[in-house]
């Protein structure tokens, strides 16, 4: 029987492509430069012709916020992309090979569990460099392990199965295995990892950015507005509360998408949801 | 015999883990482009005293062999010096300790403040209302980027207010009124975000625990419905809760940078900020091990009570 769409998925995903569209057509979208710099015009709050007001240079707050969600949204897409091929190509064949490469391939994720992630990408920037680009690598290694360990266990329960057995027994090549029955059944917990990583991607460039260390000036990015609106947070409030509300909205999008697709993706946690509820 | 063979067996993984640590953080300073003589001596630079300061810190001899000494010193506590100033990194590391840890120690304690008794309740009104509003509220919660609340707290509680200073640090032990001044709003920064996390956790080991057989029996036998919670769900959901509880405090050991930062806090994390600005490798690398050194231990003491106070898992 067809489940019922839960509405906060539904609103949540909305919310989710409403960003992605946005970010797409930034360019597009934003009224003004986001470089204009329009001094008379500088602290003006929010108004018909500035609607997130200006900043201290007078540049206007909404174009800033736009450009600034579309350079979040590109680092938190192509380094979760990158993380979840990485990361799914070494779990599942540390899963399916098992023996001393699966045994490899997991101390190195345990090893780089140790470190909390925005220190390790730190120590990542500080030998790369900052800029858009390290920003995406040092997103991207620091994913890797969490994917690896998610398509590791999947794998692990799915090479268990007799269809794998039977397909293995009649001498079907690894890789058509992997490709044919492995991986189609390995989608879900790896979609909902994704949705759940956009959400922390785009926390860990903000706050790399924030830094210093991320996106630099004078590409605007959502983490350096709330830096630079510090002097001025009580002369104009609009200053950190747009680019903060930004990242707010499109995180907590990205979190309840990840916890609504995880009822409907993963099986074993619905039936155990359902049966509590029944009970 | 059991709980030795337990014990024995996740001290040799951390110890596995932990050289994997040592060779990650040995590469650090290997992969930095250029070379970090030169960037250590900057202005001072000439080939005599280049070569010099390559031969002290055996930056000459094959890699296998410097790491082999990289170890020798670090079980010593010789991290090497500071690029900026010269001083021993080991030194540096232990005058800023204190600030990280008491940051820590009061944003879980701030968290768990929040989060027991949030979590506990959603679970026991699982499906209404306010389960929902404590759903709601604690995603919102884990969305927020760290700094941006901190911001807010400051412009709050200290510029509008007046109530509390906008940053710095007093120590706890020099001036405990001017320390709980200056750590209630870094603190709560820290607690809420990871009361946030931790209301999710408590809420649902809660839920797993109620739909056991014995809770159902419990019930079934007329006891209270607050007694049961008390007794019979919480005390068995506490296993979990304590899992997380440890899980967090090593992550915010690890991850309070950015707070560090916002509220010019002298902690670890504002030392790896201002040391990666200033490309002070050695610094970084000390720092790095040592919050990777925190993270384990805190792991492993985690683990071991862990299977002190549930004899499933070290039978498992």
């Amino acid at each position: 029987m067809k489940r019922p769409a839960n509405p906060v998925t539904v609103l949540s995903a909305g919310v989710v492509v409403a960003a992605v569209v946005v970010a797409v057509g930034a360019g597009w979208l934003v009224p003004y430069g986001i470089n204009d710099v329009d001094v008379p015009q500088a602290l003006r709050p929010p108004s018909g012709a500035h609607w997130f007001g200006t900043d201290e240079l007078g540049r206007d707050v909404l174009s800033r916020v736009l450009t600034g969600l579309q350079a979040s949204m590109t680092v938190a897409v192509v380094s979760v992309v990158c993380a979840a091929v990485v990361g799914t190509a070494l779990g599942v064949t540390a899963g399916y090979r098992g023996g001393w490469l699966d045994t490899v391939v997991m101390r190195v994720v345990d090893v780089m569990f140790a470190f909390p992630v925005l220190l390790l990408a730190m120590a990542i920037v500080a030998v790369l460099g900052p800029g858009l680009g390290t920003t995406i690598a040092a997103i991207s290694i620091v994913y890797v392990p969490i994917f690896a360990r998610v398509a590791r266990a999947s794998t692990l329960a799915v090479r268990e199965e007799p269809y794998v057995a039977v397909s293995r027994t009649l001498g079907t090549g690894t890789a058509y295995i992997v490709a044919r029955h492995v991986l189609p059944n390995i989608t879900g917990p790896l979609i909902v990892q994704t949705s759940l990583s956009l959400a922390f991607a785009i926390l860990s460039e903000a706050a790399l950015s924030f830094l210093g260390l991320g996106i630099q000036p004078p590409q605007p990015s959502l983490g350096r507005m709330i830096f630079d609106s510090q002097g001025f947070v009580t002369l104009a409030w609009w200053m950190p509360v747009f680019p903060g509300v930004a990242i707010v909205v499109i995180v907590l999008a990205c979190n309840l998408l990840g916890d609504g697709l995880r009822d409907v993706l993963d099986p074993k946690q619905r039936t155990m949801i359902e049966a509590r509820r029944r009970s | 015999m059991t709980i030795l063979r337990f014990l024995a067996r996740r001290l040799l993984y951390s110890l596995v883990v932990l050289v994997g640590v040592l060779i990650l953080v040995f590469a650090l300073a290997h992969l930095v482009p250029g070379d970090p003589v030169r960037i250590a001596l900057g202005t001072r630079y000439t080939p005599e005293a280049y070569d010099a300061l390559r031969h002290a810190s055996g930056l000459d001899r094959p890699l296998p062999a410097q790491f082999v000494s990289y170890l020798g010193h670090a079980a010593t506590g010789n991290l090497g010096v500071s690029f900026r100033n010269g001083d021993p990194v080991a030194q540096v590391l232990a005058e800023r300790l204190p600030a990280t840890v008491s940051l820590a120690v009061v944003g879980i304690v701030l968290a768990l403040v929040v989060a027991l008794p949030a979590g506990i309740y959603a679970a026991s009104h699982e499906g209404r209302l306010s389960d929902l509003i404590v759903r709601v509220t604690s995603q919102f919660g884990v969305s927020i980027p760290d700094f941006w609340l901190g911001i807010l707290l400051i412009s709050l509680f200290s510029t509008t207010l007046g109530w509390l200073p906008t940053s710095g640090y007093r120590p706890l032990f020099d001036d405990p009124a001017g320390w709980l001044r200056h750590v209630i709003l870094p603190g709560l920064t820290v607690g809420l975000v990871a009361a946030a996390i931790m209301t999710r956790y408590v809420r649902s080991a809660v839920l797993e625990v109620s739909a056991m057989g014995y809770v159902r029996t419990a019930r079934s036998k007329g006891l209270p419905p607050r007694v049961v919670t008390l007794r019979h769900v919480v005390r068995n959901a506490l296993v979990p809760i304590l899992t997380i509880t440890g899980i967090q405090l090593a992550t915010i050991l690890g991850g309070v940078i950015v707070v560090e930062v916002v509220f010019a806090w002298p902690g670890l994390g504002r030392l790896v900020y201002l040391s990666v600005a200033a490309r002070d490798y050695p610094v970084i690398q000390g720092a790095v091990l040592l919050i990777a050194v925190l993270f384990l231990a805190v792991n492993l003491v985690v683990d071991v009570l862990y299977a002190l106070v549930d004899p499933r898992i070290r039978l498992s």
